[in-house]
């Protein structure tokens, strides 16, 4: 829809017909010209067809530049504001929830020309998030001006606004308009009336419905991935990714599922139907193409499904099967656990995460050593007591160092025919012990059980204890692993514990059984929580904002805030749980908009002036009308104007500088030392690294022995790197995503000896630049290892040239390399001895490829620093790649040179 | 002022006109006409007349004076003989360079038609001097013809004054004698009645010499089109066309009617005519005026 701002000027165009006819009726003006044998011409006639009148196609190009102007000035609009803008103060909230991630750039644009219009109207702002905290001080309002400059701080809230602490906030403010850029989702806690009482209110409502997912769970047919949306709507089918730890422990997708909404339904699930092994190795769920932390679900280990071995003896098999101890734990475990009974070495074949002794007292010595290595190794070894245990206890001499507490001799039995004690109900839960919060039932009772001996350790191995205080859970660690006694036997005779639902909860809560779904407030309830990473806004795990420790019953209770984002905690005994941004009964509400407010559609493309488009082409063609007029009127004489035209249509054209490197084949790079760098599709980077590669080389033809032919841009996502010793990587803010097939060959790169050197060019590595941004994201796939700044003593410093300092094109920039491990510092060396480990990155933000760049004569492309301290400069990165090429190519030659000394020793002898 | 601006233009012109003519011989110019106030010179005509180098004996003939014979010849013979001596005169050249507004006339970068006139009317004239013969401009004081150094200095000032500024264009009158050469150097674009009558008055005084027709290159390809409007350098006499570039061949014709005028009345009147376009060396049509003026042609 296109609107004039001032109509009237269309007028007009009503006189072009007038304009026709004079323009026609007047023949080109005629050019006076002083001409010595004038005397010669007169009298002489002009021959009949002469142009008296201006042609019809200049004519009509004179008169659309005429309308093109005429329509320019009117002022065309397209996508006209329907209301006029206001000019009192202007307050501008904006959700900011995680529902505002998916369309954060749009809102982010809009929300920059609303600002721009306010500031062009002299209009006083506020701009506040309703997700932030609130302000202390009253609404005030300042220039859009100042508000323009905190834009790109903006970032959206992994969490939902507190509107009703806004309103109140807000409640009192009159006389002033507002842009509320809304997710529309959630309670309106009276924000809409305060804003419509205060003035016009104008909403922004988003073009897209918000998605959610809801935490998954486990059931037997696989994960199942519940998904949400806001409206009701056309069926849709939303594609999930489910991502996990490769073995090499860098984030890939495990599995894709979809969950298919049908027509007028808010809800869907996804089966993720995978192997267990992989299924235990999913850290999150995300929901394909829509960014936000509602889109994530987050997995723990209430997720994992683990796998239980239960021993089996040959004496343990007489019991009857349904009192067997292994029974009880079959029912309790078998929904949310994968089962093994089997004996000690087809169980240990198994590798069980929990290995269960079910009143087994004594194992061959081999076993015992095995059983204690596994546990050393990470596992749990959970041990019931019974008679057989009872009877070792007391003819025991040592402590079993597979059991957690000392036992003393012999047990004691309450409540039996023989006793007059009565059964003991459970006591309270320690303090710290993993099943704080779980509620204890007054029908559990203990009528037999093993004793600890007393030692001072043993308070602190007590996790559950009957109500005289006498333990009845206990637990110790072991290596990485866990050992875990239950003073009582695992079936019914010792206690009703087994019966009783707490046994099911106490074995989740030691991680044993997992429930199949994530923590649940009785989960949580009776510990405190420390955030270890977070989600923000857009979904995107990372350090936690606000690292404080929050109560369980915060964390299920009340609704995610700035304290409580989601994200992964972990509880002060060490068990991590995943907290998401909405419960398993989230449902995801629309927000009731205000009446009087107006509506606008995130979608709406905001108005749009084409008045300098039209005055433009008016412009363009009255040029044209020049040339035209030029060459009616015999002025426009060819040979001279043509090159000028020409030069003129030139100049616009983009320099296109000579490519430097050659096309991607595989042979010559098999064949030949070829440096090569990624291409990143834009252009003028691109130009950058064939340049900068090519000067790199030309600097080794003359400096070294390598001796490496022309530079070769590659692809990852399609081409073979294995045959380039050296891959230089600019990272851009626009790189398309690495394939899943592409990410493997590269970390096949990285181990197989070849080195990538990262530059993001921005000069502020570290700092959250748009292109560290995507390096992060690069990099968050491949198999690199932890990183460190370069030390003073790295082989790269040494390895042809003596440097310092690694400057590019920028120079305060740190490079990084692989951390040094196992640093021994040898007697009478200057080096410490950093072993065999060639870096396989180097990263830096320095932008090498511009300061090594170099055009086919061998003068240098680009400039860098000022003068000759910018020539030293550049001289100083040329070292710097040539000792990167020689690290390259020798390795850790020049650091096995402090070996020499020693190996001459040697040989004199 | 103006007198320093006419003397530094009249040296720049002196300097380039000697040294065009440093690379020709001095002129001898030919005496091919006995005629009435010829003054001895310094050099023979290669004829016989009168002077003091002998020229030849030639058998007397009746109607000879005795008072000629040569009776030392005479008496080696039977043979009455005549001692001839050579005939040595200064011839007088007269010239004209067209002061008309329209020899400023010059398209592009060409030189001004004007200034490539006086540059060939200098040349000569240093050449000339050279030779001592005496040379005179047309249409001004220096009329009569003179020899010497100073003339030529003051040849050379009256050669380099700046054109008239009406839209007279006419040939000059004859000059005050009627002996000696006429060198007219201009486009030759006035009205065609005005051209006759000053060629016609020419001729009846007897005279001789040579036309040179000088022109632009643009006078002769006429590279123009469109709506044009033809002035007169002065401005006076202009000429509107609507589309120039059909008038190419009629202009062309009319030009090459008017040279074919020139070259008539020349050939019937004993002169020499020929053209020079400004885009070409002045050398060429110095060499022609060489020629033309010392009868070589």
């Amino acid at each position: 829809m296109i609107a004039f701002l001032y109509p009237f000027l269309l007028f007009a165009l009503l006189a072009l017909p007038v304009l026709w006819l004079l323009l026609r009726a007047v023949p080109p003006a005629p050019v006076r010209r002083p001409f010595a044998a004038v005397r010669l011409l007169l009298g002489l006639k002009d021959p009949e067809n002469t142009p008296a009148r201006t042609p019809w196609w200049l004519l009509l190009l004179r008169l659309t530049a005429l309308a093109a102007a005429i329509i320019g000035f009117a002022a065309p609009v397209l996508n006209p504001k329907t209301e006029a803008a206001g000019s009192g103060p202007l307050l501008i909230v904006m959700d900011a929830s995680w529902a505002s991630a998916p369309d954060w750039t749009a809102r982010s644009q809009r929300l920059e020309s609303v600002l721009n219009e306010a500031a062009r109207d002299g209009r006083p702002s506020a701009l506040h998030l309703l997700t932030s905290p609130i302000p202390a001080s009253p609404l005030e309002f300042g220039t859009a001006q100042d508000l323009l400059a905190t834009l790109p701080g903006l970032a959206p809230a992994p969490y939902a606004p507190d509107r009703a602490a806004w309103a109140e906030w807000l409640g009192g403010a009159t006389s002033f308009d507002t842009v509320w850029f809304t997710d529309a989702l959630g309670e309106d806690g009276g924000l809409g009336d305060v804003l419509a009482a205060a003035g016009d209110v104008q909403i922004v409502l988003p073009d897209t419905p918000a998605f959610a997912l809801l935490p998954p769970s486990l059931d037997e047919t696989g994960l199942i991935q519940p998904v949400i949306r806001a409206s009701a709507g056309a069926a849709y089918t939303a594609n999930l990714v489910a991502y996990g730890p490769a073995p090499g422990g860098a984030e890939v997708a495990l599995w894709r599922a979809t969950a298919a909404f049908s027509a007028n339904d808010t809800a869907a699930s996804a089966l993720f139907d995978m192997p267990l092994e992989l299924r235990n190795r999913i850290s999150r769920i995300a929901l394909a193409g829509v960014a936000s932390a509602g889109t994530v679900a987050l997995a723990d280990d209430g997720l994992r499904r683990r796998k239980v071995g239960l021993l089996t003896t040959s004496s343990a098999s007489e019991t009857p099967p349904l009192v067997s101890p292994h029974y009880y734990l079959m029912n309790a475990l078998a929904p949310s656990a994968e089962l093994v009974e089997a004996d000690m070495p087809t169980l240990m074949a198994t590798a069980p995460d929990v290995i269960v002794l079910a009143d087994i007292a004594t194992l061959p010595d081999a076993d015992t050593a095995a059983l204690q290595a596994w546990v050393e190794d990470g596992g749990t070894l959970l041990r019931f007591a019974g008679p057989r245990v009872a009877q070792a206890a007391a003819e025991q001499v040592e402590t079993n160092p597979l059991l957690p507490v000392h036992l003393r001799a012999g047990g004691r039995a309450l409540g039996g025919a023989m006793t007059w004690a009565e059964p003991r109900p459970l006591g309270d839960w320690p303090e710290a012990s993993p099943f704080a919060g779980l509620v204890v039932p007054d029908d559990v009772t203990v009528t037999a059980q093993v004793l600890a001996q007393p030692d001072p350790d043993l308070p602190n191995k007590v996790i559950a204890q009957l109500a005289d205080g006498t333990p009845l859970v206990t637990w110790s660690r072991l290596g990485q692993g866990r050992l875990v006694l239950f003073h009582v036997t695992a079936n019914a005779e010792w206690s009703d514990l087994p019966l009783s639902g707490l046994f099911v909860d106490m074995l989740e809560r030691l991680a044993i059984g997992a429930g199949g779904q994530g923590a649940t407030a009785a989960d949580l309830a009776g510990q405190t929580w420390l955030p270890t990473a977070t989600l923000d806004g857009f979904g995107r795990l990372g350090q936690p904002a606000l690292a404080v420790a929050v109560a369980g019953e915060t964390l299920s209770d009340s609704p995610r805030d700035i304290s409580t984002p989601p994200g992964l905690y972990e509880s002060a005994s060490g068990r991590q749980v995943a907290i998401n941004l909405f419960g398993p009964e989230a449902a995801l509400v629309p927000l009731p908009l205000p009446a009087s407010a107006t509506r606008i559609s995130l979608a709406d493309t905001p108005p749009q002036p084409l008045g300098q488009f039209f005055l433009l082409a008016a412009l363009c063609l009255l040029v044209l009308d020049i040339l035209a007029a030029t060459f009616v009127s015999g002025r426009l004489i060819g040979g001279r104007v043509a090159p000028l035209v020409l030069a003129v249509l030139l100049a616009g054209q983009p320099h296109s500088a000579e490519a430097q490197g050659q096309p991607y084949d595989a042979q010559i790079a098999a064949t030949e030392t070829v440096l090569a760098y990624v291409i990143t599709g834009d252009t003028r980077t691109d130009m950058a690294s064939a340049a900068g590669l090519y000067g790199l080389s030309r600097t080794l033809f003359e400096r070294t022995s390598i001796e490496p032919a022309a530079p070769m841009g590659v692809d990852p996502n399609s081409e073979d790197i294995t045959f380039f010793p050296f891959l230089y990587w600019p990272v851009t803010p626009n790189q398309t995503s690495l394939s899943d097939a592409a990410i493997s060959r590269i970390n096949a790169y990285l181990r197989g000896g070849g080195m990538i050197m990262f530059d993001t060019q921005d000069a502020y590595l570290g700092q959250n630049t748009e292109n560290a941004r995507m390096l992060q994201r690069i990099a968050a796939n491949l198999d690199i290892p932890a990183l460190a700044p370069i030390e003073s003593d790295h082989v790269l410093g040494r390895s042809f040239y003596l440097l310092e300092t690694y400057p590019g094109r920028w120079g305060n920039g740190t490079l990084w390399v692989e951390a040094p491990v196992n640093l021994t510092a040898i007697d009478g060396s200057p080096f410490r001895n950093l072993n065999d480990g060639v870096t396989p990155v180097v990263i830096t933000g320095n932008d090498f490829a511009a300061a090594w760049a170099m055009g086919e004569d061998g003068r240098p492309l680009f400039p860098v620093g000022a003068g000759m301290a910018g020539e030293r400069q550049r001289e100083i990165a040329r070292r710097v790649g040539v000792n990167l090429i020689m690290y390259v190519m020798t390795g850790n030659y020049k650091s096995d040179q402090v070996h020499v000394p020693a190996l001459l020793e040697r040989l004199g002898q | 002022m103006n007198q320093t601006a006419t003397t530094t233009r009249a040296a720049a012109l002196r300097s380039g006109a000697e040294s065009l003519a440093a690379s020709l011989p001095p002129l001898l110019a030919a005496a091919e006409r006995l005629a009435q106030g010829v003054v001895p010179g310094v050099h023979g005509r290669r004829r016989a007349g009168s002077g003091e180098t002998f020229w030849q004996y030639r058998q007397a003939m009746p109607g000879d004076s005795a008072a000629s014979i040569d009776w030392r010849r005479s008496a080696r013979g039977d043979t009455l003989y005549i001692r001839q001596t050579e005939w040595e005169a200064a011839q007088s050249v007269l010239f004209w360079a067209d002061p008309s507004a329209g020899m400023g006339f010059a398209s592009a970068d060409h030189p001004p038609k004007s200034s490539r006139a006086r540059l060939l009317a200098l040349a000569l004239g240093v050449l000339l001097t050279r030779a001592g013969e005496r040379i005179g401009l047309l249409d001004t004081p220096l009329a009569r013809p003179s020899a010497g150094r100073n003339q030529l200095n003051r040849f050379a000032a009256s050669l380099a004054e700046k054109l008239r500024t009406d839209d007279v264009a006419a040939l000059p009158e004859p000059g005050p004698i009627t002996a000696g050469h006429y060198v007219l150097i201009s486009d030759f674009m006035m009205d065609e009645a005005g051209l006759r009558a000053g060629l016609n008055a020419l001729a009846a005084r007897g005279t001789r010499g040579a036309l040179l027709q000088i022109t632009d290159p643009a006078e002769e390809a006429f590279p123009y089109d469109g709506r044009v409007i033809f002035q007169s350098l002065a401005g006076a006499v202009s000429f509107e066309t609507r589309r120039a570039r059909a008038l190419k061949s009629a202009y062309q014709e009319r030009l090459a009617a008017r040279r074919a005028l020139l070259a008539d009345w020349a050939h019937h009147a004993g002169w020499q005519f020929t053209t020079h376009r400004t885009d070409t060396a002045p050398s060429a049509p110095l060499l022609w005026l060489y020629a033309a003026i010392g009868g070589l042609t």
